[in-house]
């Protein structure tokens, strides 16, 4: 017999009592997991931003545009290597709830900038000779059935009317990291219904995406645009991609800090569930672990068991819910899919999760364990017939 | 099997407990010797301090005044540490409830002493298998305390108790939640143990049909030793 038969044995003593600590364990490491995974997922657009490109927009506003004649000037700063430009179109298909990111760019410089977007060669020539054609992510694509040639319409809210697309490619992300969900089709598409239909609004940009030459020197670069354009009609903001996210992102900063809180006060709400249980469990066996003292067991021998079996409970736990936790994002992210283009459920998670289980069953252990070792063995005895 | 140079002597001792800011005496200047080989009864009085002295003898409780020495060591210096670690290698320890862990079979409560010792596997079951067949039981070792009556489960602990093959045998009433056969069951085996083993023995019991067995009987009275009757 070894000594982890009696962690196991004395573990499962109680069935009922430690089935449910197991399950209150499983459900809070599962609520914890997923938790997580929503802060990162909402952070992923961050992550997966790159430091080498720039985004410059309005520096009022990103509700004010840009004129489409920046373009040049932009090219010609030092340092910059691509210029690229999009809108956001904001359409809608079908359904208001059919929600996904949808942007008008002009497509050779953005599949240039954009390198983690990747598509076959065939796909990325059909795309770039038809103006009226889109590209999406291989997730929006599967999500709404849609095949190449197919034909997609969406209803313009910043511009109105119903407008037509053809597919004629879907991308790939490069890793899991990349969103595979978005929908972008020919600016000049839009540009030139503008120049009908509203004339006052063509030739607009929403933002301009920027490659550098030399990712070290993005924020010298910015400083070059950002003065270039001083006191002019329209001053521009360039920053990061980073910043240009997080500046999305920090917007539910508070909320975010919520859920990071309530992420913690699942794991304090477990210590609580196994320190009871432990308390209980230890309290009924003081006689018991006096016997063990008798035997010659020592304190840390009489440690081991407690703090052992404390954490054979909660190490089951965490691992049903840590096995749990992947299929659960699974669906979870399927059904979010639209606001968390990326959904996955990262190491660090699992990471987090098992550490803060080990420190559950250590911590959980530790009056249980004072108590068996202080007590004096003539009185644990006593407390047995 | 009389007449041997002692293995535990006692000297001066006294034990009291505090209970609130009250202080009761349990044992006073309390000396005497306990031969080796020798089979002693403690009788007394319920409340004298029969276990109280026992458990300072097997090393379990300490004293308040006074020296214990068993087989050449003063075990009332010993730290809590070398205490326990004393306690693996010389006592055995018989209860009156058995106290057998109930998770375990018979086989894992009488190993449980020599997984403190460095014993590989196969000694190890050699060691719990001679135990058990001292105590007769070799065919219920993969039963667990419920399934056993009490006496099995007594002779379940006396294995336990002999496995290490200690110093010396302490019982606190042994046969105090027995009936009549297992009493003398447990006896006989005890007996055994003393005569066949040369085992020390010292037993607490208030059963005189128990102490019959025993060579010597001290009898405690309100804490004070008063008599030594020869059997
Ligand atoms: N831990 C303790 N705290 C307070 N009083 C105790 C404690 N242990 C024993 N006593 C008291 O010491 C006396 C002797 O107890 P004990 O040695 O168990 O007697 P016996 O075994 O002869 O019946 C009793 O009066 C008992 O109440
Ligand atoms: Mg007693």
């Amino acid at each position: 017999m070894h000594i982890f038969k009696i962690l196991f044995k004395n573990a499962f003593r109680h069935k009922l009592r430690t089935a449910l600590t197991v399950l209150s364990i499983t459900i809070a490491i599962l609520a914890f997991s997923l938790l997580r995974t929503v802060i990162s997922a909402w952070y992923a657009g961050v992550d997966a931003s790159s430091a080498s490109r720039l985004v410059t927009r309005n520096a009022v506003s990103l509700i004010f545009t840009l004129p489409l004649s920046y373009k040049e000037k932009i090219r010609q700063t030092e340092g910059v290597s691509i210029v690229s430009y999009g809108n956001w179109f904001g359409g809608v298909y079908i359904d208001e709830k059919n929600f996904f990111a949808n942007f008008a760019v002009d497509p050779k410089s953005y599949l240039d900038l954009y390198p983690e977007f990747k598509l076959g060669e065939e796909q990325k020539n059909a795309f770039l000779r038809d103006r009226k054609s889109f590209v999406a992510g291989k997730k929006l694509a599967a999500k709404y059935g849609w095949k190449i040639g197919d034909i997609v319409t969406l209803r313009g809210t910043i511009y109105p009317g119903n407008w037509e697309f053809v597919m004629r490619g879907i991308y790939e992300g490069k890793d899991e990291t990349t969103d595979e969900s978005q929908f972008f089709f020919h600016w000049d598409y839009l540009n030139e219904t503008l120049k009908k239909t509203a004339p006052g609004r063509a030739d607009q940009i929403g933002w301009y995406m920027i490659g550098v030459t030399n990712p070290d020197l993005a924020t010298e670069v910015a400083g070059r645009i950002d003065r270039a354009f001083k006191n002019s009609i329209a001053e521009t903001l360039t920053e990061t991609e980073k910043a240009f996210q997080l500046g999305f992102v920090s917007m539910s900063n508070a909320i975010i800090t919520a859920i990071r809180l309530v992420s913690l006060v699942v794991i304090v709400i477990i210590l609580a569930v196994v320190a009871n249980t432990m308390v209980m469990t230890s309290r009924e066996r003081i006689g018991e672990y006096a016997v063990f003292k008798t035997l010659g067991f020592g304190g840390w021998r009489i440690a081991g068991l407690i703090v052992g079996e404390s954490l054979v409970i909660t190490m089951t736990g965490c691992a049903i819910g840590v096995v749990l936790t992947f299929p659960t994002a699974k669906l979870f992210g399927h059904t979010m899919g639209s606001y968390f283009p990326v959904f996955n459920v990262g190491n660090d998670t699992i990471g987090y999760a098992i550490i803060s289980s080990v420190l559950v069953g250590i911590l959980a252990a530790i009056i249980p364990t004072y108590r068996a070792i202080k007590i004096p063995i003539a009185d644990g005895l006593r407390s047995i017939g | 099997m009389e007449n041997k140079a002692p293995i535990v002597e006692v000297r001066q001792v006294s034990k009291s407990y505090h209970r609130g800011n009250q202080t009761v005496p349990v044992l006073q200047d309390i000396s005497f010797d306990i031969g080796d080989g020798e089979f002693l009864a403690l009788m007394g009085p319920s409340g004298s301090g029969k276990s109280t002295l026992l458990n300072l003898i097997a090393g379990i409780d300490k004293v308040d005044a006074g020296t214990i020495t068993v087989g050449g060591i003063d075990i009332t210096t010993l730290s809590e540490t070398d205490l326990a670690r004393w306690r693996s290698v010389n006592v055995g320890f018989i209860f009156q409830f058995y106290n057998l862990i109930p998770v375990l079979s018979a086989f894992e409560n009488v190993e449980l002493p020599l997984l403190l010792t460095s014993l590989p596997k196969a000694e190890r079951r050699a060691h719990v298998e001679t135990a058990l067949g001292v105590v007769n039981l070799l065919d219920r070792m993969d039963h667990y305390p419920k399934q056993l009556s009490g006496g099995q489960q007594q002779r379940v602990a006396i294995a336990r108790a002999i496995v290490t093959d200690p110093t010396i045998l302490v019982a606190d009433e042994p046969t105090g939640d027995l009936d009549r056969v297992s009493t003398e069951e447990i006896m006989e085996l005890m007996d055994n143990l003393n005569t066949e083993s040369g085992k020390t023995i010292i037993m607490v019991t208030h059963d005189p049909r128990a102490a019959r067995k025993a060579h010597h009987i001290r009898n405690l009275d309100k804490g004070v030793l008063n008599n030594d009757a020869h059997l």
